[in-house]
């Protein structure tokens, strides 16, 4: 008898994560845009803070999922939707690494520490290049809006199960304990 | 020949030790600053200042120095934030083009360490400063070292909006390194 879903361990990192990113995407995208002032030296702190914890979140998630395999899919799952959602996944955890990774990048090349919460500073990557920092940023940004069409993918798969197939698949996403099959 | 070395050493050591160091050596100078903001540590420097100094390591008493940084010559990071910081909210350089340290008195505090009193004037406003440096023979010339700490506050330097301190801090770290040639005789 296997569990047929995540562990609540994976649940709860899975939505923290989420949870994160939905909240820091928009607000890099709106505090790269302000003019400068302090209300955006706080949203820049607060983004590259809240990109950190995503981070060392990932590598939690990395590391547990390591140790506790998956539930398994469905039996009758199509080979194609198979192959799709391990390739989803797949690049879903590299770009929770990657994106956080790119503007740790670009603020160091930049020259702005990344201080975690204001007290930790964090060493710097890279040395301060004006022009790398410049590269970086548009790295980050493409690894972004990536990550925003793998989240449509993902979000589009999972209400494709849930309203559609009628597979009950969502299930496995949400908090329970000592329910088997 | 080891006895002849040492002597030589000793006769150049006294000779950097009896110079007069007065001519500002402007490629082996700056003026950095380290501030704050939200507990990053951020640099910028300035690129134009001038110093006339009079530096007798034998003589603090007749050793003197005033320092003119132009303020506009800031680099702070970006050109958004140079605009920023030239802007009235901070040094206004319209109003106030320059900042000037006038010392007042040197004193030997052993080894290579010193201390000079004096004014700080940015912005019309003019406080007293204790400054603690060191100078060090290089060669020929001295090089000064020191660090003066700015309280923004206090000089009126980002105010309104950004006056908060926790998002930029009260002090900035301002690190004075000039080399000084010996005067030409």
């Amino acid at each position: 008898m296997k569990d047929w879903r995540y562990t609540p361990t994976a649940v709860v990192l899975h939505n923290l994560i989420a949870g994160l990113i939905v909240a820091t995407f928009p607000l890099g995208l709106y505090m790269s845009d302000m003019a400068l002032s302090p209300r955006k030296l706080q949203l820049y702190s607060y983004h590259k803070w809240t990109g950190i914890v995503i981070l060392l979140l990932a590598i939690l998630r990395l590391l547990w999922r390591a140790a506790h395999r998956p539930p398994a899919l469905p039996a009758d799952m199509p080979h194609l939707q198979v192959s799709g959602a391990h390739a989803t996944h797949f690049a879903l955890y590299g770009l929770m690494l990657a994106v956080p990774l790119s503007g740790w990048l670009m603020s160091s090349a930049l020259g702005f520490q990344v201080v975690l919460f204001g007290v930790l500073p964090l060493p710097d990557l890279i040395a301060a290049n004006k022009a790398t920092g410049h590269s970086l940023r548009s790295l980050h940004e493409w690894l972004n809006y990536s990550l925003l069409v793998l989240v449509m993918l993902h979000v589009g798969a999972a209400l494709y199960h849930q309203f559609i197939l009628r597979d009950g698949i969502l299930r496995r996403m949400a908090l329970g304990w000592g329910e088997r099959k | 020949m080891r006895v002849l070395l040492a002597m030589l050493m000793t006769v150049s050591t006294a000779n950097t030790m009896a110079a007069v160091f007065t001519v500002p050596l402007n490629d082996k100078s700056s003026i950095t600053f380290i501030s704050r903001q939200m507990g990053v540590p951020v640099n910028g420097h300035f690129t134009k200042f001038t110093s006339r100094i009079v530096f007798d390591p034998a003589r603090p008493d007749v050793s003197r120095a005033e320092i003119d940084v132009a303020l506009a010559s800031v680099n702070a990071g970006s050109g958004e934030a140079d605009d920023t910081v030239k802007s009235p909210l901070w040094f206004d350089v319209k109003a106030y083009p320059t900042a000037t340290f006038v010392s007042d008195g040197l004193k030997a505090l052993g080894g290579n360490r010193y201390q000079a009193t004096g004014k700080l004037v940015i912005k019309g406003r003019s406080f007293p400063v204790v400054v603690p440096f060191t100078a060090v023979p290089a060669g020929t010339s001295m090089v000064l070292d020191g660090v003066i700490p700015v309280s923004r506050k206090q000089y009126a330097i980002g105010g309104g909006v950004w006056a908060d301190p926790s998002v930029v801090a009260d002090l900035v770290q301002v690190h004075f390194h000039i080399g000084l040639a010996p005067a030409h005789k």
